[in-house]
């Protein structure tokens, strides 16, 4: 097995998910084919091979200081499920 | 007549000529929508008074001289768009109320054109998949063909394009999702150049991979869409500060000496020989016009499989995170922690393909197993970057199939993932490589399924995949519209 039922309970939990008894079986059946897939990559000798992260590297893409018009905060929260008239609210942190 | 089947430059012609107006063609798309989207279900959002509303003002527009390049003609978006005031749920029910306070770049530009909104179109969530089926709001079926998949993940899009809904949809293509629908349901589909089409306001799967591009009925309606869409955007920091051409004056037949590619890792065992048949069948057709047809190699093409079911959750895992019932999206309000309230939103607002994809890559991203797949992936892509470069010194376009089938029935292959996953060996290294890539109708299978053919070509260089693909629409002059709807 490439990841067992615990490690997939672990990375579910780094992801901010819960899985219920039913998925996470069938998870951890179908992310153990996936990853035996990857392993095709061990055929390949990278070593020294720049990773491509972005096929164009567009570095520092600046521009003139100037203020400009941006969401008012008002069309900013009215998309949220839950806010005051000025802040997002969430449930009790501490 | 049925106005919903011209083509966009045949609509632009009629009413330039005061033949008709947009209220006319609107109003003739939204008769076509009642009389087939029962069966099509391409829409999660139709507006029917905006669009009459916004046709009304492009016959305004029209009248005042002040008509743009698709002025008056009804359109559909993918879900995935930004559309200000107009809701866009992505195919989640993560999403389903959200209504988005601006518009994406692409869509601004389609209405400064004069583009008429009809409304927003279904997609598989989060553009994850290859079929439309994990869309949360209804799945699109083929118009070639009832219990037929239209594709994805832009399924949306090309069966509405397909059905005569409209004239023409924008979708997005991350590792096929233009090219494949459009080839299953006989559209011409492209897939610009990375850093071609803005991606402000197109929500991020995986944002090195994800390209917006339009789904048409024909290579001059591609190359209009491109003029409409394309160019520098100050707003989206990968996009790409160069001129642009006017697509449309490379709609000349003709392909005298042009060096065409044929890729032979892309005519893998799989490959349906109906399928083969048709793009050998527009390979010759290419060589009798005068085109000198080369054998290439892209050895790495085997690898692109894991390459990029990789790459695309890992990015996809980062840029969900954001879904946290914070900002904006469904919250689960029963939760009496944050911790839980994160946990019980995301749980209940994603569907399973997409939780397996956010698994995948916080796996893949994690540490411990960084180096040996999310690191490894990266350099394997360069490798396959490299393929094409090396390809491009001998040819300038490569053809070869789409897909490796024709389109397959609605609910195969749902509980095995992976076997889909290799379906989209043939269009996912585009992606990877950052290439251009187009989807032109080449035939039909026996049963009446459409074939699209596939052209790449070098970075920029789609001015060469119309010229060729519009060589390939006239020589072959392959059927429009389905019989069956």
């Amino acid at each position: 097995m490439k990841i067992s039922r615990e490690e997939v309970e672990h990375v579910a939990h780094l992801a901010r998910l819960h899985l219920s008894d039913g998925e996470l079986q069938k998870m951890t059946m179908q992310l153990d084919t996936i990853l035996s897939y990857f392993e095709k990559l061990e055929e390949l000798d990278t070593r020294g091979l720049p990773p491509t992260t972005h096929v164009f590297s567009v570095s520092n893409a600046f521009r003139d200081d100037e203020v400009m018009t941006s969401l008012s905060r008002q069309e900013a929260l009215a998309c949220s499920p839950q806010h005051t008239e000025e802040m997002f609210q969430v449930p009790r942190i501490i | 007549m049925n106005l919903f089947e011209l083509t966009i430059a045949e609509a632009m012609e009629k009413m330039t000529e005061g033949e008709i107006t947009s209220v006319d063609l609107t109003q003739n798309c939204l008769e076509r929508i009642d009389r087939v989207e029962g069966e099509v279900r391409a829409f999660i959002t139709l507006d029917r008074e905006g669009a009459l509303q916004g046709a009304r003002e492009a016959d305004l527009r029209r009248q005042a001289g002040k008509g743009g390049l698709i002025c008056g003609i009804p359109l559909t978006i993918k879900d995935l768009l930004c559309t200000k005031g107009m809701k866009t749920t992505c195919g989640s029910k993560i999403l389903e109320n959200f209504i988005p306070p601006y518009d994406a770049t692409v869509v601004a530009r389609v209405k400064e054109q004069g583009g008429v909104l009809l409304g927003k179109v279904a997609m598989d969530e989060f553009a994850m998949g290859s079929t439309s089926e994990s869309c949360a709001f209804g799945v699109p079926q083929n118009p070639w063909k009832k219990g037929y998949v239209a594709g994805g993940s832009s399924g949306g899009s090309a069966a509405a394009v397909a059905a005569g809904e409209c004239l023409a949809s924008l979708g997005s293509d991350t590792g096929g999702s233009i090219r494949q629908p459009a080839s299953l349901c006989g559209l011409v589909g492209m897939k610009p150049t990375y850093g071609r089409v803005s991606r402000y306001g197109l929500v991020a799967f995986a944002s090195s991979l994800d390209q917006v591009g339009p789904l048409c009925r024909d290579v001059r309606d591609c190359a209009v869409m491109m003029n409409v869409i394309g160019g520098y955007d100050p707003k989206d920091s990968t996009s790409v500060r160069r001129e642009m051409p006017d697509y449309t004056s490379f709609l000349v037949e003709g392909v005298r000496g042009l060096r065409v590619g044929i890729p032979r890792e892309y005519f893998v065992e799989g490959l349906d020989p109906e399928v083969e048949k048709v793009v050998m069948q527009g390979v010759e057709l290419l060589r009798q016009a005068g085109a000198e047809i080369v054998d290439v190699s892209l050895p790495h093409t085997e690898y692109c499989v894991a390459v990029y079911y990789l790459i695309a959750p890992a990015e996809a895992s980062s840029n969900l995170a954001r879904y946290d019932g914070v900002h904006y999206g469904m919250r689960d309000m029963h939760a009496d922690s944050l911790l839980a309230m994160y946990k019980d939103t995301r749980s209940a607002g994603f569907g399973a393909e997409v939780k397996r994809r956010i698994l995948i890559g916080t796996y893949a991203l994690s540490s411990g197993y960084y180096d040996a797949y999310y690191k490894k992936a990266s350099q394997a892509r360069t490798m396959i970057l490299r393929d094409f470069q090396k390809a491009y010194e001998t040819c300038d376009v490569l053809i070869s199939p789409v897909t490796p089938t024709p389109a397959w029935r609605l609910g195969e292959n749902v509980d095995d993932p992976l076997s889909v996953y290799l379906s989209d060996i043939l269009t996912i290294s585009a992606n990877l490589a950052g290439v251009p890539g187009m989807s032109v109708p080449g035939g039909f299978s026996r049963d009446g399924l459409p074939i699209g053919i596939q052209l790449q070509g070098p970075h920029f260089r789609e001015d060469t995949l119309l010229q060729v693909a519009y060589t390939l629409e006239r020589g072959l002059g392959v059927a429009r519209h389905p019989k069956i709807l």
